[in-house]
């Protein structure tokens, strides 16, 4: 474990070293993918990406939380949450340390 | 949607590109996160969500259906924190 953090400009480096387009259009496609995953899971739609998992969005219905400082009682509102299921590839990928 | 669809329709705006650069571009991406994950890394992408690898202890656990405890190994699991921007696209 090295503790990195890998960025957009990381994907984008690898999408230039990989497919061999210039460095701004490999960053520009890094968008893009992040674009068209974000509005088809605004759209309501479910994400599924074979081997690696699935992002599908999840309605939460309201309930009471407390402000943890105060104790104060607050009311938190219906609300869509974003869930991601690894897939068994990557699952085992990350405890075989591949 | 699926990887094939994604793959469509970043095709689809991308005329200029052949299918499988396409293929290859959106294959690169997720290995890249998936190796990072393995070695441990984290991955943030601002705006979208960030990628982290969680430890979970060795526990005890019971076969529900039977009540027999069966002790469950130590593992790391892939976690998915949604970031701000898509958290407020997704409420508005």
């Amino acid at each position: 474990m090295s503790g990195k953090t890998v960025t957009r400009a990381e994907l984008a480096e690898s999408v230039y070293q990989e497919v061999g387009l210039s460095r701004n259009e490999s960053a520009d496609l890094v968008e893009a993918v992040l674009a068209e995953m974000s509005n088809a899971l605004v759209q309501g739609e479910t994400v599924k990406l074979s081997s690696f998992g699935s992002f599908s969005v999840r309605q939460k219905g309201q309930r009471i939380g407390r402000n943890p400082k105060t104790g104060e009682e607050v009311p938190i509102l219906p609300r869509k949450v974003l869930v991601f299921r690894p897939s068994h590839v990557l699952k085992d990928r990350i405890n075989n340390g591949g | 949607m699926t990887r094939s669809e994604l793959i469509a329709r970043i095709a689809q705006q991308n005329p200029h590109l052949y299918h499988r650069d396409v293929e290859r571009i959106v294959a690169t991406i997720f290995e890249e996160i998936s190796s990072a994950l393995a070695a441990g890394d984290r991955v943030e992408l601002r705006g979208f969500g960030a990628f982290s690898v969680k430890h979970r202890d060795a526990r005890v656990g019971r076969n529900p259906r039977t009540g027999e405890s069966v002790s469950v190994e130590a593992k790391a699991v892939p976690f998915f924190k949604t970031g701000k921007l898509l958290r407020e696209r997704l409420n508005k």
